[in-house]
């Protein structure tokens, strides 16, 4: 039987551009609004630089992310969040150590109760007694769990090894530093730094760009606190050496984390190592995928994928391997990161890249959700609709030669930084063969 | 009657169906709005139809289906869909097993013609079924074994509830199982549950109706028909005593308690089911919440509640016999009575004093909103869509959801909570074994 051919893409349509306007309040607070109609919602994401410099700032900083929305003079934590309920909203708030983000929804015609809530807690977060010490206490209980999973211990042994004291490495505090914060410490820290001045609002919904403005300009003028925000130093360079080998005692698998230096979105070489990247490793049909899950079922969902932060972008590559296969796994990514930055890629795994790169950013923000989220993540560099409506464009005119430029210039295994957690004692002898290799 | 302060709205997707002769239902939702495309192909055939000796095997299939067909040879799959800038994945569940894309609208056809292929005839070899294995097995690792609270509640839970093979056993599988399994096991599963009669394929998105219908009969009508298999009858009584259990789990620090109480059956009694999905809401859905409110607000004795319906977490896409489920994590120093008490004093109170109109006004508008915002995604739609067309043939009902749980009364709500008694509850404790 002759096999059929598989169809061809018929020509594409065009995205309907979106209405959008901008404005910058006296304040500082640059505000985003965009029109999208697709459901009766509105979306929103506040990010707020929240640099700290100390490890105690990260406890400080989280339990404040923990008890922004615990209370104001005028609601407790319970009435803050029945009075969004009632337009169907929700706010939550999460910070790293670039920023404090608050992301929330509601029913598009709740969105003037959901600015008035915001600018509540912005301008009169209360940190109650009571509130701030389960809170505390709840975030310490939670980190304890997380430290017991796997994927989080490993992240926490790479950070450490990549950014040492820079603020890069610690992502979560110890529960000790946390279990001590102290309403008065909240206060303090949010008259300081949670300001309007560098912050970026982006709105996404079925309200009118300019009405969104005005609704915002109204609700959130009186948040007009002044300081200083705090600047992360730039990222180090990162210091390839041994092998850091963190004992987990009896784990089933070995969870292999390797960072790489990469570029801001921004940088002219991003397009090209976005591309030597998901060929690498960044997708499904990427060489790493293929072989060391597809070929030798030596794991389930091995990746790479580029971080980016205010003070610079990394590639995090990750697999979580059966632990008799830990050294083999090691062999096969150095392999492919050798292969990556010494040879040219092929030319259909490269357009294969190129257009997965091209479609999937169209799909990530054809939901209001997804696009909010989006220009969140753009507004870390102060990008927004601007490169956002550039980047396909840029995708498709880099070259072949410039892929490959770009994979040699910043993959490549000599550059990589490697962390396994796992059972040291069943992995070491092997692993060590493979070269150099620290206990951790 | 509701009182929310804002009304909820309703959205109005186009639900357009046909059957192809060989019993293939396909349901077409148009929308122009953004060129982009979701495809869903839900097969009649989950978790609960695998044979005993082969548990895990609804899934390891899953992974076989991704693993060439008809025309197209291993990787092809993968590299066709992302080559045309989409994503793909599959999933499988109780009642179903899923396989989707999403993807730029110029991608129609091909789109079709990979999904029509696989249901034609999959390519399963001895390679690509131990190399699966392989991978599944790490998936296992991953997810359940290497890691604390691993399957909890999902897969704990189940055999403490129910009696019964289909309903009670581990749905990822045991490796002793997963690595029994051979190619003819696969090739008559496949004969057996993959079907055209036992499927829906839904497209959702940017779509000509008449365009897409042509090119679905083209793809889809030549592959032949084969019985539809017919489901078994999985239901159970409800429990009579409350069942307990204990798991110590080595890597776990903190204790947790996971509670599940038999509902109504989804499909057939839609109407005493509704009041259920609104109530696990009333009970954990944020601050204002019952449970939060006191176990972690006022008592500070829970790390963390949650509370949901089917095992699962989507309380649509499931058949009788189902459960309601609350999840609580809570600190070493408090105890699990203190845990229990503190939820069936609220449940009774909930039970005997009901709540205000605006209590449930507002929870329902957020239940509104969390809905909404599902749909928005053109994938979430078109697997939405496909699964109400499977198991209720109600595409439609993806709009009306949000209004119909919008009209479940307080006095349904109290009588929901009332039958949340501790004598017919199942109950899994999780102990700490000793973090490292």
């Amino acid at each position: 039987m002759t096999a059929l051919a598989v169809p061809d893409l018929t020509s594409p349509r065009e995205a309907p551009t979106p209405v959008s306007a901008e404005r910058t309040l006296s304040t500082g607070l640059r505000v985003v609004a965009i029109e999208r109609s697709s459901v009766p919602l509105v979306e929103l994401r506040l990010r707020v630089p929240f640099a700290g410099e100390r490890e105690s700032d990260v406890a400080h900083a989280s339990v404040l992310g923990e008890t922004l929305l615990s209370g104001t003079a005028g609601l407790s934590a319970v009435q803050i969040a029945a009075t969004l309920q009632e337009v169907g909203g929700g706010l939550s708030v999460s910070v790293d150590p670039d920023r404090l983000l608050v992301s929330g929804n509601a029913l598009a015609a709740g969105l003037p109760r959901l600015l008035e809530v915001l600018a509540g807690v912005l301008t009169g977060a209360a940190y109650p007694e009571k509130e701030v010490r389960i809170e505390r206490e709840r975030l310490a209980d939670r980190i304890e769990m997380a430290a017991s999973q796997p994927s989080h211990a490993v992240r926490e042994a790479l950070l450490k090894r990549l950014f040492g004291e820079h603020p890069y490495g610690t992502e979560t505090p110890e529960p000790a530093h946390v279990r001590l914060v102290e309403p008065p410490l909240l206060r303090a820290l949010h008259a300081r730094r949670v300001l309007p001045e560098g912050s970026v609002l982006v709105l996404v919904g079925d309200v009118p760009a300019e009405q969104v403005l005005d609704a915002v300009e109204a609700a959130l003028s009186p948040w007009s606190a002044t300081g200083a925000e705090i600047t992360v130093p730039p990222m180090p360079a990162f210091a390839p050496g041994p092998l850091l080998l963190v004992d987990r005692p009896g784990s089933v698998q070995s969870s292999i984390r390797m960072g790489v230096s990469a570029v801001p979105r921004s940088h002219p070489d991003y397009p090209a190592l976005q591309l030597a990247n998901l060929v690498f490793g960044g997708y499904f049909s990427s060489r790493l995928v293929e072989n060391i899950r597809e070929d030798k079922g030596y794991t389930y969902s091995p990746h790479s994928g580029i971080d980016h932060a205010v003070a610079g972008s990394m590639i995090v590559i990750s697999a979580d391997v059966a632990t008799e296969v830990t050294a083999p796994a090691l062999v096969e990514m150095a392999y492919e990161l050798g292969r990556i930055a010494t040879l040219p890629p092929q030319t259909d795994e490269l357009e294969q890249a190129r257009q997965y790169a091209i479609g999937t950013l169209a799909l990530s923000v054809a939901s209001q959700a997804g696009l909010a989220s989006m220009l969140a993540a753009l507004a870390t560099t102060g990008l927004g609709l601007d490169w956002l409506a550039g980047h396909p464009k840029r995708l498709a005119a880099v070259s072949a030669d410039e892929v490959f430029a770009a994979a040699a210039k910043y993959l490549g295994p000599a550059r990589a930084v490697p962390v396994v957690l796992g059972d040291a004692s069943a992995v070491e002898p092997s692993v060590s063969a493979l070269g150099p290799v620290v206990r951790g | 009657m509701s009182h929310a302060t804002v009304k909820i709205p309703a959205t109005s997707y186009a639900v357009e169906r046909l059957t192809l002769e060989n019993g293939l239902r396909v349901v077409l939702s148009p929308d122009r709005s953004a060129p982009v495309i979701g495809v869903a192909v839900v097969y009649d055939v989950g978790i609960r139809s695998e044979p005993e000796g082969r548990t895990g095997f609804a899934h390891l299939f899953e992974h076989l289906m991704f693993q060439g067909s008809e025309n197209l040879e291993k990787l092809a799959h993968f590299r066709y869909v992302q080559a045309s800038g989409g994503v793909f994945n599959g999933s499988t569940h109780l009642d179903y097993t899923d396989y989707y894309e999403s993807l730029p609208s110029n991608a129609l056809e091909r789109a079709l013609f990979l999904e029509a292929d696989r249901m034609r005839s999959p390519r399963i070899t001895p390679e690509n079924l131990a190399n699966q294995i392989a991978v599944v097995k790490e998936e296992i690792r991953v997810n359940v074994l290497n890691r604390p609270y691993g399957g909890f509640p999902w897969l704990k839970l189940p055999p403490v509830m129910f009696g019964t093979f289909p309903n009670a056993h581990d749905g990822y599988g045991s490796f002793v199982d997963l690595e029994s399994a051979t190619a003819e096991d696969a090739a008559s599963f496949f004969r057996t549950y993959y079907a055209p009669a036992n499927a829906v394929l839904c497209v959702a998105g940017d779509i000509d109706v008449a365009e897409a219908t042509a090119l679905i009969e083209k793809h889809f009508g030549g592959i032949a028909a084969r019985p539809k298999p017919e489901r078994p009858d999985f239901s159970e009584p409800d429990l009579t005593e409350e069942r307990r259990a204990s798991h110590t789990d080595p890597m776990a620090p903190m204790p947790a308690v996971a509670m599940a109480w038999r509902v109504p059956d989804p499909v057939k009694e839609f109407d005493a089911y509704l009041p259920y999905v609104v109530l696990a809401e009333v009970l954990t859905d944020g601050d204002a919440s019952r449970l939060v409110e006191r176990l972690i607000l006022d008592d500070g004795i829970a790390t963390s509640v949650s509370g949901y319906l089917g095992f699962m977490g989507d309380p649509f896409d499931v058949r009788d016999p189902t459960a309601m489920l609350l999840q609580i994590h809570f600190p070493p120093q408090v105890t699990l009575a203190t845990v229990e008490a503190a939820v069936d004093e609220e449940l009774a109170r909930l039970a005997t004093d009901g709540l205000s109109e605006a209590e449930l006004a507002r929870v329902q508008a957020r239940l509104a909103a969390h809905m909404l915002r599902e749909t928005d995604s053109v994938l979430g739609r078109a697997l939405s869509m496909a699964v109400l067309e499977q198991q209720r043939d109600r595409a439609e009902l993806i709009n009306e959801l949000p209004r119909l749980l919008g009209s479940v009364t307080t006095d349904q709500i109290a009588a929901a909570a009332a039958t949340l008694r501790p004598g017919r509850r199942a109950l899994l404790e999780i102990v700490p074994g000793g973090a490292q």
